[in-house]
């Protein structure tokens, strides 16, 4: 099953930890956003394979923004 | 002369009585059960201590068959404590509202208001008696007197709601109207519309527990206040939550005896001088309250403020922080109105209110200005400022601009404001106000370098403004209190404060911002 990493509010992408292929355990950080100048961890709500990272370093998103994919190991 | 008792009367009263005291058919009773929900009665015997009970209406539609007319109306006692209760019995005729019904609720209404108790409606309807709407809808009195009576007694006595079942349409106003809403996962409703009349209206397809499930009212809309896994669960938070009320406006909050913290880290630990990572705002509560004591109030909605009540050396404060793990901590129009619903709560009962501030602001951005945050950010304003209750604000960190005001800044005259060591005052945070401050001057340079030193250098300029001894300095807070004295300092400052009377409000009400 897929699931959608999504932004809970709009905010830069500082930094991205993890790739397309990557093997996440849940709690993972995945990408680090920048908001009203705090940094804010992304973590993996699932463990599972991360089939798509939606965004880049120094990019941004609005809330609901879909920030990774990940496909969950049943 | 005398007549003798006839004896038959008697035992039938006392068949009767013990009939109505079942509720509906055992069929009715049996199904409930099956269900995995408890009988009306068994419900007041968890949430009420044992012995003391003052029923009215037993037998109020019994020989029509329909036993109290599918409500139980009584005074008991919980904690020692006089408390009225109205409970629906849903294996009659679905708990729904026939006219004898809402005669015995509206009376539970006006005893409460008289007696000065607090109210708890164990709520399991189907909603209001169709076959009997016209004679107990459209009149002066009629089903819509027991949200007028709501209404009137909101804020002078608590008035406490657990959801066991459906409450479609009109009836979910009750909820929405009580001080408290506790919500049964998987079992608790609350709509307007039923997903088979959405349908009918609008061509939606949903299910009852998307459309208004307990889950998503503890998640998403916001009326649910706690969710419990089942009701045994919710009949303790019932119990719990008034152990911080008074039994009406006019007394005073329980205090009760005192216990240390939960063992902790130091907070100079918990809370980290770097201003942009955040940390564990729940953390930091249970290290200056009572142990075991906080309950968390919206804790799964609006989650970047944290609410809720706890006792500080026995006393009750109502708790409002800012949470920097979830969407940095900032204010939205949801946690906005999340703290002006709470403030306005713990005004109405006496109870002094902590604020725990971490705010870089409210948020900025096209998005939240349409949902309407000045409105709501206002809204919030309005409650502290018009809060008569003592208030403590704390800085822990960041107290940044138009939210340090809503989070009980000084200008909103508290009682005091103190501050750690790691508090950062402002206008606004360093970044920003450099952009704002030098934005002609930032564009003029073109070589990105001497830019970036620029910015640096002021930064760290601006950042020894402010400077937590800056503001001590200035006396624009009461204390500068080390992390492991807050406690002490808090428990101190309370006691002194709920010696000032609390002020009345002169004026037909205020125009709030909603």
């Amino acid at each position: 099953m897929a699931h959608e990493v999504v932004a809970d509010m709009a905010a830069n992408v500082w930094k991205v930890l993890v790739s397309e292929g990557a093997n996440v355990e849940a709690g993972e950080t995945l990408v680090i956003l920048e908001s009203m100048k705090m940094e804010i961890p992304i973590d993996a709500d699932v463990a599972g394979l991360v089939t798509s990272v939606g965004v880049e370093e120094g990019g941004s998103v609005q809330e609901g923004d879909v920030i990774a994919v990940i496909a969950v190991v049943e | 002369m005398d007549t003798q008792p006839d004896a038959d009367v008697n035992k039938v009263a006392d068949e009767k009585l013990q009939a109505a005291r079942l509720g509906g058919p055992e069929k009715y009773r049996q199904r409930q059960l099956d269900s995995g929900k408890l009988l009306v009665r068994d419900r007041l015997e968890r949430l009420l201590d044992p012995g003391f009970r003052v029923e009215d209406g037993l037998l109020a539609r019994f020989e029509q068959g329909l036993p109290g007319d599918a409500v139980v109306t009584v005074i008991g006692k919980i904690a020692g404590r006089t408390v009225c209760v109205i409970a629906n019995d849903f294996t009659v005729k679905a708990g729904t509202w026939g006219h004898k019904t809402f005669e015995k609720i509206t009376r539970m209404q006006d005893v409460a208001l008289e007696i000065g108790a607090p109210l708890i409606y164990l709520i399991d309807s189907a909603g209001a008696r169709i076959d009997e709407q016209f004679e107990s809808y459209a009149g002066r009195r009629a089903w819509g007197n027991i949200f007028f009576n709501l209404v009137k007694l909101s804020g002078k006595v608590p008035q406490l709601c657990a959801l066991f079942g459906p409450s479609p349409a009109g009836s979910a106003y009750v909820p929405a109207l009580c001080d408290l809403i506790v919500m049964v996962e998987g079992q608790s409703t609350a709509y307007i519309g039923s997903p088979r009349m959405a349908e009918m209206a609008t061509g939606e397809k949903v299910t009852l527990e998307e459309m208004g499930g307990a889950r998503m009212h503890s998640t998403t809309s916001g009326l649910g206040d706690v969710l419990v896994p089942d009701e045994v669960e919710a009949l303790a938070v019932l119990r719990r939550y008034l152990e911080f009320m008074p039994s009406s406006w006019q007394g005073d909050p329980p205090v009760v005896a005192a216990r240390p913290p939960a063992p902790h880290r130091p907070i100079a630990e918990i809370v980290p001088e770097r201003e942009n990572l955040a940390f564990n705002m729940h953390e930091l509560v249970a290290a200056i309250v009572d142990e075991g004591s906080f309950l968390e109030m919206k804790a799964l909605w609006a989650r970047e403020l944290i609410t809720g009540f706890a006792r500080i050396e026995g006393r009750g404060v109502g708790v409002l922080a800012n949470n920097s793990r979830i969407k940095a901590g900032v204010l939205f129009p949801d946690s906005s109105d999340k703290a002006a619903r709470f403030v306005w709560l713990c005004n109405a009962f006496g109870i002094p209110l902590l604020f725990l501030q971490d705010i870089p602001g409210f948020m900025v951005g096209s998005a939240v200005e349409k949902q309407g945050i000045i409105r709501h950010g206002a809204k919030m304003l309005f409650a502290v400022c018009e809060a008569t209750v003592p208030r403590i604000a704390v800085m822990v960190r960041k107290a940044y601009g138009g939210g340090y005001l809503a989070m009980s800044g000084s200008p909103t005259a508290p009682s005091a404001v103190l501050a750690l060591p790691t508090a950062r005052p402002a206008l606004m945070g360093p970044a920003a106000a450099i952009n704002a401050i030098h934005a002609k001057r930032l564009e003029a340079m073109a070589d990105l370098d001497e830019r970036r030193r620029f910015v640096m250098e002021k930064q760290s300029e601006y950042s020894a403004e402010v400077d937590v001894f800056q503001v001590a300095s200035d006396n624009s807070v009461e204390a500068v209190v080390p992390g492991d004295e807050l406690r002490a300092e808090l428990a101190s400052r309370f006691e002194i404060y709920c010696r000032r009377p609390a002020g009345r409000q002169e004026r037909r009400n205020g125009v709030y911002p909603v």
